[in-house]
C-alpha cells in the first residue's frame, strides 16, 4: 500500500510534459494498491494546475507562491518535504529533468528517505517496491530497494510513457508554503538564458535529428532543414557540444537528456558509449556516416554510409516528394 | 579560498560497453581504472580557482581531495596531488560498504572538520550514475548548492555566480559561500572558470596532465588515512542492491545504399513516416 507525491514542475503558467511521466510512474504504483497526489508548485500554479485533474489522482495540493517563479531549489525542497511529510505519503517522485535531479536528493535528505535515481521501472514483489535504474552508462541495470519507510525517486522521462488522461476531476486544494531553508537566503537567481526555438523540446520529440563533429560550422545549414521538415527536435553528440558547433543544451548522451523518440537520426555521428547510452532506447533508430566502422551502425535500424553533406540535402528533396 | 574536493576511481567508462553482467554482480576485471571523469573536471576547477593562471607556482588557497575506498585507491589521489592537489584523504571503506547517502553523511563529518569555503564535485560518477551526493551533502550541511556547473566566476573568494546547465539552456545563480558545487562537463572549457586572481585567463582545453617533476614531488604531499567509523557512526545503507539485469541488447539492422532506399524503409517497413 503505497500513495506516492507527484512533483509536478510548473513553466509558462503550464504543467511541463515531462511531468506526466512521473505521474505514469504514481499510477504503476497505486494500482498495486494506494492512492497518489500531485502537488504543483510554483508562480502560476493555480492555473497550471488544471493540466493535471484529470488523470485520476486522489488531491491536487496547489502551492501557488511568486518566490517560486525560478527553479532554485533551496526554495522548493521545504515546501515539498512538508507536504509529503503532512499527507503522510511514503513515495515521493520526480521526473529525472534537471530540476528533478537537483531537488529531489535535497528533498530525500529532508525526509531521512533512501533516493534511487533515474529509475526506468518499478514493480512489486512480495509487497515490497523494487526499482530498476540503468547504471554503467545503461550497459546494466540495478535492482534495488529504498530501506527507508519514506522513498523519494527520478523516473526517466524516456522510459515512462507521459500518462494519458483518465478523465474524473481530482480535488484541488491549496497547500502550504514551508518557510524557506536558510540556504535559500545565500543563493540567488541571476538569469534564466534559452536559445529560442520553435522546434519540440528534446524530452517530448517523437522525431530527432542529432548531428555530430563531423557537420562542423555547418551544424545548423545541414540540419536545420530536415529537423524542419519532420517537426524534429535538434540534438548533438558532446563533441559536436564541445567544439561549439551545437548549443550544450541539445546534448544527447549518458549525461545529456536521455531520450527515446519513435525515430532517431544519428548524422555524422561516431558512437560513443557516452552517446549511446542517450539514445539507444529509441524505436528506430538512422545512422548516416562516411565511416562503415562507426560503432553508431551497431545500434541503427537503418544504416547509410555517405558523405551527410550531400546525403542530407538529398534526403530533404527526397521527403519532400511525399 | 579552500576547496574540498571528493573523488573516486571508476572501471574504465569508455569500455563500459566490456563490463560483465551476472544476476548477483557486476564485473569490471580487466578494465583498468581510471578517474571518474566528473571528479577530474572538479579537481582542475578547484585548481583554476586558486591559482594565477599567468603564474601556477603562486597558489592562492588549498585544494583537499578525498576518497573513500582501499589501499589501493591511493594511486588516485596521488595522481591528482601530482597536477597539483596539495594534501589527500583516504577513508577506508569498499563500494559495497556505501552508497550515495552514506559518502553525503561522511563528507557532511569531514567538512566539519576542515572547514573548506567550497565542496566541489563532479556531478555524477559514471558507474551509479545517479547524480546525488553534491545535493544531498548540501542538505546535510544547510548550504546552498548549483548543481551541473559549466561556468563558474568568484566574486572575491565571497560567493560564486554559477551558469548551471540545465534543460534548454543556462540558468545562472549566484552562491554566497561557503556551498557545494557539482560541476559538467563544459567546465574544463578554457574560459569556464574565471578565478578572482586571473578572471581573464585563457586555459587549455580540458584538464592538465603531471609534469615528471611533479609526480615526484607529489610523494612527499600529505595523504592520510582515515576509518568510515571516524566520521559517522550510522553507516547503514538507505538503498540496497538486490540484482542485475543485462538491458535488451540491439542488434545492428540492414545498411542502405542509397536515400531513395532508406526513405522506402522508413515508411514502408519501419512505418515511421
Amino acid at each position: 500500500m503505497s500513495n506516492v507525491l507527484v512533483i509536478a514542475e510548473v513553466e509558462g503558467g503550464k504543467v511541463r510534459k515531462a511531468t506526466f511521466s512521473a505521474i505514469a510512474f504514481a499510477r504503476t504504483v497505486a494500482q498495486a494498491g494506494g492512492t497518489f497526489s500531485v502537488l504543483v508548485a510554483g508562480a502560476g500554479a493555480q492555473a497550471a494546475s488544471a493540466d493535471v485533474t484529470g488523470y485520476g489522482a486522489a488531491k491536487v495540493i496547489v502551492v501557488d507562491r511568486p518566490e517560486l517563479a525560478h527553479q532554485v531549489c533551496e526554495l522548493f525542497a521545504p515546501t515539498i518535504a512538508a507536504t509529503a511529510k503532512a499527507g503522510n505519503f511514503d513515495v515521493v517522485v520526480v521526473t529525472a529533468s534537471s530540476f528533478g535531479k537537483d531537488v529531489a536528493p535535497r528533498v530525500a535528505a529532508k525526509l531521512g528517505a533512501g533516493y534511487a535515481a533515474d529509475i526506468s521501472a518499478v514493480r512489486t514483489d512480495g509487497g515490497k517496491l523494487v526499482f530498476r535504474r540503468p547504471i554503467f552508462a545503461g550497459n546494466a541495470y540495478g535492482l534495488c530497494e529504498i530501506q527507508t519507510p519514506v522513498k523519494v525517486v527520478s523516473v526517466r522521462q524516456s522510459e515512462f510513457a507521459a500518462a494519458e488522461p483518465s478523465g474524473g476531476a481530482s480535488p484541488v486544494e491549496a497547500g502550504t508554503f514551508a518557510a524557506a531553508d536558510p540556504a535559500a537566503a545565500r543563493v540567488e537567481f541571476v538569469a534564466l538564458e534559452q536559445g529560442k526555438s520553435e522546434r519540440p523540446d528534446l524530452g517530448e520529440a517523437t522525431v530527432i535529428v542529432s548531428g555530430g563533429r563531423a557537420l562542423k560550422e555547418k551544424f545548423a545549414a545541414v540540419l536545420d532543414p530536415l529537423a524542419n521538415l519532420l517537426g524534429a527536435a535538434l540534438g548533438a553528440s558532446r563533441a559536436a557540444c564541445d567544439a561549439g558547433y551545437a548549443p550544450a543544451e541539445l546534448q544527447v548522451g549518458q549525461t545529456g537528456r536521455i531520450v527515446a523518440p519513435k525515430l532517431y537520426f544519428a548524422i555524422g555521428i561516431s558512437g560513443a558509449i557516452q552517446h549511446l547510452a542517450g539514445m539507444k532506447g529509441s524505436k528506430t533508430i538512422v545512422a548516416v556516416n562516411k565511416d562503415p566502422e562507426a560503432p553508431i551502425f551497431q545500434v541503427a535500424d537503418y544504416g547509410l554510409v555517405a558523405d551527410l553533406f550531400t546525403a542530407i540535402p538529398e534526403l530533404v528533396e527526397e521527403l519532400k516528394k511525399g | 579560498m579552500k576547496i574540498l574536493v571528493p573523488l573516486k576511481r571508476v572501471a574504465d567508462p569508455d569500455n563500459a560497453n566490456k563490463i560483465k553482467v551476472s544476476p548477483s554482480k557486476i564485473e569490471t576485471t580487466g578494465l583498468e581504472w581510471k578517474p571518474n571523469p566528473f571528479d577530474e573536471y572538479a579537481v582542475e576547477t578547484a585548481l583554476r580557482l586558486t591559482e594565477n593562471g599567468a603564474n601556477t607556482k603562486a597558489r592562492l588557497g588549498e585544494v583537499v581531495v578525498v576518497t573513500f575506498g582501499p589501499k589501493e585507491t591511493e594511486v588516485t589521489l596521488r595522481a591528482t596531488l601530482a597536477t597539483g592537489a596539495d594534501r589527500a584523504i583516504r577513508i577506508d571503506a569498499t563500494d559495497d560498504q556505501l552508497d550515495g547517502d552514506l559518502i553525503a553523511r561522511a563528507l557532511k563529518a569531514l567538512v566539519e572538520k576542515e572547514k573548506p569555503d567550497l565542496v566541489l564535485l563532479g556531478k555524477q560518477q559514471v558507474e551509479g550514475d545517479a547524480n546525488q551526493v553534491a545535493q544531498l551533502l548540501a542538505e546535510y550541511l544547510g548550504w546552498p548548492q548549483a548543481t551541473f556547473a559549466g561556468t563558474i566566476q568568484s566574486e572575491g573568494d565571497k560567493a560564486l555566480v554559477v551558469g548551471r546547465e540545465v534543460d534548454g539552456g543556462t540558468l545562472k545563480l549566484r552562491v554566497t559561500l561557503p556551498a557545494v558545487v557539482s560541476v559538467d562537463l563544459r567546465i574544463v572549457a578554457p574560459k569556464s572558470v574565471q578565478s578572482m586572481h586571473s578572471p581573464a585567463h585563457v586555459y587549455s582545453d580540458g584538464v592538465r596532465f603531471a609534469a615528471l617533476m611533479a609526480i615526484m614531488a607529489s610523494k612527499k604531499k600529505p595523504l592520510v588515512e582515515m576509518k568510515l567509523t571516524d566520521l559517522v557512526s550510522d553507516t547503514a545503507l538507505k538503498i540496497a542492491y538486490t540484482g542485475f539485469e543485462a538491458p535488451p541488447g540491439r542488434k545492428a539492422g540492414v545498411k542502405v545504399k542509397t536515400v531513395q532506399e532508406l526513405v522506402a524503409k522508413l515508411k514502408t517497413e519501419a512505418k515511421v513516416l
